[in-house]
């Protein structure tokens, strides 16, 4: 109890000193950077008011916030569907394996500003295109994490499989799955920290409303204190994220 | 259900292909398992007998010979013949009576759910760990562990079992609890039980028959040994009965002079 209120205490100090800082370099060294207070004048109306539509880019922090999350949440729903499948086909067939490692090697470390002119050329609109670049840039831990635990399934397990005579969807549901489940969801965990992350890029290059395209709007704009408010809006939506997967996460260990 | 025919271990080759060529660990098996007979493979660690049971099993293939059951070859797991390995190995995310019930529900499919669950009930408290049914196995002593999964492999209702050093893994006083309790099982309905070991005493306390490995590669029977100590047995009237202190003997012998030509122990493969 008296650990978690000194943490507490000390994580509040982290944060003031950040403040400190960030309002020492805005006052001397970079004039064009918001001050901590200033950032909060310009946006008190959006996290105040944070359900409220003025427009179609000159919406509330929460609804901004709600877009991308729905839009991370149909891509990486799309990534889980491809991702855990194709691990499952990788870890448990080594022909499969050695025919497309290389190329998953390859495709692996693409930015997602690579992809996303690839999507809008594909599908000609910015919606589908940006969920495509989720897809494909969140993918890739899902399929390795699925993969390695496939993989570091006993070959104990294998053999009760074999003297038990299981259907191969027996042997799936009660021996596959549950052996990997831990596995699949560290991978999904940082799938969809990648997400979150590709989010932004995607509605800045695409302009659809959503904390990306905001911030990207807004500095077109030249109003530089809604560049912060996004930025920690995002840091603090992707720590919650973070937390409820490793939360979930935690919970499939303990079995 | 009873069959009077034999297993037959015939003519039994297996190869392994290694970096430097292929290795013949066993060759020229041969033993004939009479109907109800506990016969034991004993060797030196590493002299393939846990290769020859994980062929009776079906788990790996012969590469030259094969197994023999009802006058049919065997070159696929089955369930009338059941496994139990070293390691417990249960599933860890079932508990007890559902690591058993899987087994049931295996052997006899058309069984209604209801009834395969009393199955598995039966076979979980004739091992004696009736209380432990809806704890995971994790939660379980080593021992229980053990005990589970030989309720596992009885719940098959087997004609075969098969046993890949089952108490080497548990302390000295388990395993002895053990051995009672697979002998005691034995003597309900005397499967056909073949059993691999390194344990001398374990060998001539349960069994009829002691079959002796070669020392590998190339490793075939080098005794085959007969325990007339009369059942049922007790572990102090076994122990205290001459024939036992003069195959003993013979035994710890023929491991002696085999040694010599065994370099360095390898862990059983």
């Amino acid at each position: 109890m008296k650990k978690t209120l000194v943490s507490i205490l000390l994580s509040l100090v982290g944060i003031v000193l950040v403040l400190g800082l960030w309002s020492a370099i805005s006052a001397k060294i970079a004039p064009d950077l918001p001050s901590p207070s200033k950032t909060w004048e310009d946006s008190a109306l959006y996290v105040t008011k944070p359900w409220e539509k003025r427009g179609e880019m000159d919406q509330g922090i929460g609804l901004m916030t709600a877009y991308s999350l729905l839009r991370v949440a149909k891509g990486f729903a799309l990534a889980l569907l491809i991702g855990t499948p194709l691990g499952f086909l990788l870890g448990s067939s080594p022909l499969f394996f050695r025919m497309f490692d290389p190329t998953i090697q390859i495709l692996r470390p693409i930015s997602p500003l690579a992809w996303l002119p690839l999507g809008l050329i594909l599908f000609r609109q910015s919606e589908p295109a940006a969920l495509f670049t989720i897809a494909l840039c969140s993918m890739w831990p899902t399929v390795v994490n699925t993969m390695q635990g496939v993989r570091a399934i006993p070959q104990d397990y294998h053999n009760v499989a074999k003297v038990l005579r299981l259907s191969p969807w027996r042997k799936f549901t009660k021996i596959m799955l549950p052996a990997t489940l831990p596995f699949m969801f560290s991978g999904y965990r940082l799938s969809l920290g990648i997400a979150w992350l590709v989010i932004v890029a995607a509605e800045m290059l695409t302009g659809t409303p959503g904390v990306g395209g905001f911030l990207w709007q807004e500095y077109n704009s030249l109003i530089y204190s809604h560049i912060l408010l996004c930025i920690l809006t995002i840091g603090i939506v992707g720590f919650f994220l973070d937390r409820l997967m490793g939360f979930a996460e935690a919970r499939l260990r303990a079995v | 259900m009873s069959n009077n025919r034999p297993l037959e271990i015939s003519s039994l080759s297996k190869s392994f292909e290694t970096p430097t060529g292929p290795i013949t660990v066993v060759k020229d098996f041969n033993v004939r398992v009479q109907p109800g007979e506990f016969v034991a493979l004993l060797g030196h660690s590493g002299c393939g007998k846990s290769t020859v049971l994980s062929i009776v099993a079906g788990l790996q293939s012969a590469t030259l010979g094969g197994i023999v059951v009802d006058g049919i070859e065997v070159t696929e797991p089955g369930l009338e013949r059941a496994f139990v390995f070293q390691s417990p190995s249960l599933l860890p995310w079932l508990s007890a009576i559902e690591n058993v019930f899987l087994s049931a529900s295996q052997a006899k499919p058309k069984l209604p759910a209801a009834q395969q669950k009393e199955l598995a009930t039966k076979y979980l408290n004739l091992v004696g760990v009736g209380e432990y049914a809806n704890e995971l196995p994790t939660a379980l002593s080593q021992g229980t562990q053990q005990r589970v999964a030989i309720a596992r492999a009885l719940a098959q209702e087997p004609r075969f079992l098969l046993l890949d050093e089952p108490f080497g893994m548990l302390d000295s006083l388990t395993r002895f609890e053990l051995q009672d309790l697979v002998l005691d099982l034995w003597e309900k309905d005397r499967k056909t039980v073949i059993m691999v070991t390194h344990d001398i005493d374990e060998a001539l306390y349960l069994c009829d028959r002691i079959i002796l490995m070669t020392d590998g590669p190339e490793a075939t029977v080098g005794l085959d040994l007969k325990v007339p100590i009369p059942r049922p047995r007790h572990r102090h009237q076994a122990t205290s009965h001459p024939e036992y202190q003069r195959l003993r003997d013979r035994i710890i012998g023929f491991l002696e002079s085999h040694s010599k030509q065994f370099q360095p122990e390898k862990e059983a493969a």
